[in-house]
């Protein structure tokens, strides 16, 4: 997908695989055969700025993996990840990644788990600033500190508390403070709020529309929800199965979405405004990335694959503002949508 | 219809080091024979809690300090351990969220199964066996009988959790305590899970308290929902009405935070705040400080519960409004 948009971050036939062979010794006398997990296999997407795109895709499916990747944390198997036009690969040192990890930060899932129970919230806030050396002295260190709690609607003084004195929610912007730190362009986000409460998903998320609107922050969202992504994406990816089977405009893909898989997900989400209505389940559970099937990965859930789905991988075809990759599209086989998931006037009184 | 639960003016305690808290707070509601029942609420508000107390398996330091309640008519909270051991498993049976822990790792799934009958009904090992595999074949589990000798890490989180269903469905219960049963799954599982155990209960007649924070959920697959907030029974109904038309201030709130997929607003609403924790406890309603329609009587008088349509709604602008 190219656009004429300044581009910030762009993915290019990204493939993760990890060795889940048996040890050597097994190996040998059992003559067990080497084992990979194709965790991301050729993936291709661009992040315009100050925009947001969103990755879905059930779990084991490989977008906590892309998100990995991307911050620098897990090495790429092939194809490349450029941010700002620099290849991320390419860092010979820690030093030289330093400018790339300044602008690149996470937000993650737990908010029990990533932040250290020893620390204060001040020191926890502080260490992307010191970690880059970007203030030494400790009277504007603090100032920084407090403006960046105040920013995600925590006050000053929380910087003396451990995090176990917050709530779930207050830690999740706890977190958020940190990843301003180094006053970032791009903020991986994976799941941020899937351990929250709904009425605190709901501040959270509106947290990070307000920091995007007014830093001109760049998110990848990663989520399972698609309600989440609908809400806050402009753009979208959805995976199975290490590969993106259709990617584009978020609005088109929820309103008309054209892969069969993604409309069974999207049939498959529990939507309380509109509970009875008429919807196709996904039989079957997500093959195992370590034999992915052949062809089309989808195809042994797939209501509409036929013969050539079973043996030759489809190609990306581009249909509006999305990039789908399935035969029957390709083919012109697919069946109009038995549901028209237009907008609805909803009765809920705020 | 008759009540088969019976929930009466219920009070969960904890005791902490110097003092007692509130768990659950004059919670009452009924489960009538074959009815699905949704209890929803956010982590905190005491839905879980209610549910162990039903299942008889409070452990300090939470202990129940008031009310009652009944099974069949009969009352169960004040039933000896031995008599509730009995009546779990076989008349009320329990689906937690992680099917990791409901299974015992070190046993069959078929050995599981056979035990859990035996323990209940009189049946031979052979009788149990076969009703065993039937089941496994109920539920949609590929290859019932090769599976029986499966160990619970041979399979998927979904099979899991399909094999919990056998488990809690093969003494025939009357009720089943379904907490969070969903939670740890997929969408796409989680959408088969839901559907077979509706389809079980309607076929059997099993009444089921649900026990989830997903209103997506609720809207699936009950007929009636209760809201908790802070220990308390805010709102009970129907589900349709109550989805549609909420009376409460905080059902109405948490309907509204739900982002929706196909109408993107600028900003969603937002409960500001967060609910009150058992060790700081709000006088009057527990939602009145984070209540946009909040009266002076909110803060110092508990709200008495009023009928509204079908539904109860413990909430004084209801009062108002009836009046």
């Amino acid at each position: 997908m190219s656009t004429a948009k300044d581009t910030l971050l762009s993915v290019d036939r990204l493939t993760v695989r990890f060795d889940a062979s048996p040890p050597l010794l097994k190996r040998l006398l059992t003559g067990a055969g080497r084992r990979t997990v194709h965790a991301v296999e050729e993936v291709d997407f661009e992040v315009a700025r100050g925009s947001t795109f969103a990755l879905v895709g059930e779990s084991g499916c490989g977008k906590s993996t892309i998100a990995r990747t991307i911050a620098g944390i897990q090495p790429p198997t092939g194809g490349s990840v450029s941010f700002m036009g620099v290849d991320i690969a390419g860092f010979r040192t820690r030093h030289a990644a330093m400018p790339y990890r300044r602008n690149l930060q996470m937000i993650f899932q737990d908010p029990y788990a990533s932040l250290n129970p020893r620390w204060r919230v001040g020191r926890i806030v502080a260490e992307p600033i010191l970690t880059h050396r970007l203030m030494t002295s400790g009277a504007v260190l603090r100032a920084r500190v407090a403006e960046l709690l105040e920013t995600v609607g925590l006050s000053p003084a929380d910087a003396r508390k451990f995090p176990h004195q917050f709530s779930g929610g207050q830690r999740q912007r706890i977190s958020i403070a940190r990843a301003l730190a180094s006053n970032p362009a791009f903020i991986v986000c994976d799941e941020p709020t899937s351990a929250l409460d709904v009425s605190v998903q709901a501040q959270i998320l509106n947290l990070m529309k307000r920091l995007q609107r007014e830093l001109g922050l760049t998110y990848l969202l990663i989520s399972h929800n698609l309600a989440v992504v609908a809400h806050m994406a402009e753009a979208m990816g959805v995976m199975y199965l290490g590969r993106l089977v259709e990617q584009g405009d978020a609005a088109q893909i929820i309103t008309r979405p054209l892969h069969p898989y993604t409309r069974a997900l999207l049939d498959t989400v529990p939507d309380p405004r509109a509970a009875n209505r008429a919807r196709a389940r996904l039989s079957g559970e997500v093959p195992s990335p370590l034999a992915p099937p052949s062809g089309c990965a989808f195809h042994p859930r797939c209501p509409l694959a036929n013969e050539r789905c079973t043996r030759e991988r489809p190609r990306p075809v581009r249909v509006d503002a999305v990039e789908v990759a399935c035969h029957a599209v390709e083919e012109g086989r697919l069946p109009a949508l038995p549901h028209q998931n237009e907008c609805r006037s909803t009765g809920d009184a705020a | 219809m008759t009540a088969l639960l019976s929930v009466r003016n219920l009070r969960v305690e904890i005791a902490a080091r110097h003092r007692v808290l509130t768990a659950i707070d004059d919670v009452s509601f009924d489960i009538t024979e074959g009815e699905i029942l949704g209890v929803v609420g956010e982590s905190g508000a005491g839905k879980s809690v209610t549910g162990t107390a039903v299942l008889g398996l409070l452990e300090r330091p939470a202990y129940q300090a008031s009310g009652q309640i009944l099974f069949g008519g009969r009352r169960i909270d004040a039933l000896g351990e031995d008599a509730m051991r009995t009546l779990r498993g076989k008349e009320i049976a329990a689906v937690f969220q992680d099917p990791l822990t409901s299974l015992d790792p070190l046993m069959t799934i078929g050995d599981q199964l056979v035990e859990t009958m035996q323990t209940h009904l009189d049946l031979s090992h052979a009788e149990a066996l076969a009703r065993a595999e039937r089941l496994l074949a109920e539920v949609g589990i590929p290859a019932p009988r090769e599976r029986l000798q499966s160990y619970p890490h041979e399979m998927s989180g979904g099979m899991r959790q399909r094999v919990v269903l056998a488990l809690a469905f093969c003494c025939e219960p009357r009720l089943i305590i379904a907490d969070e049963p969903t939670t740890a799954l997929d969408v796409s599982i989680q959408a088969q899970i839901l559907d077979l155990l509706r389809r079980m209960c309607r076929e059997r007649g099993t009444a089921v308290m649900l026990v989830t924070h997903d209103m997506g959920v609720i809207a699936e697959a009950t007929d009636r929902v209760a809201v908790m907030y802070a220990g308390r029974l805010v709102e009970i109904g129907p589900t349709e009405s109550l989805i549609a038309a909420a009376a409460h201030p905080y059902t109405r709130g948490l309907m509204a935070s739900i982002p929706d997929m196909h109408r993107r607003e600028a900003e969603l609403t937002q409960i500001p705040g967060s609910m009150p924790r058992p060790d700081a406890p709000v006088p009057g309603c527990a939602f009145h400080p984070r209540c946009p329609q909040a009266l002076a009587r909110c803060t110092t008088e508990r709200p008495a519960t009023f009928a509204r349509g079908a539904s109860q709604v413990a909430c004084w602008l209801a009062a108002r409004s009836a009046a």
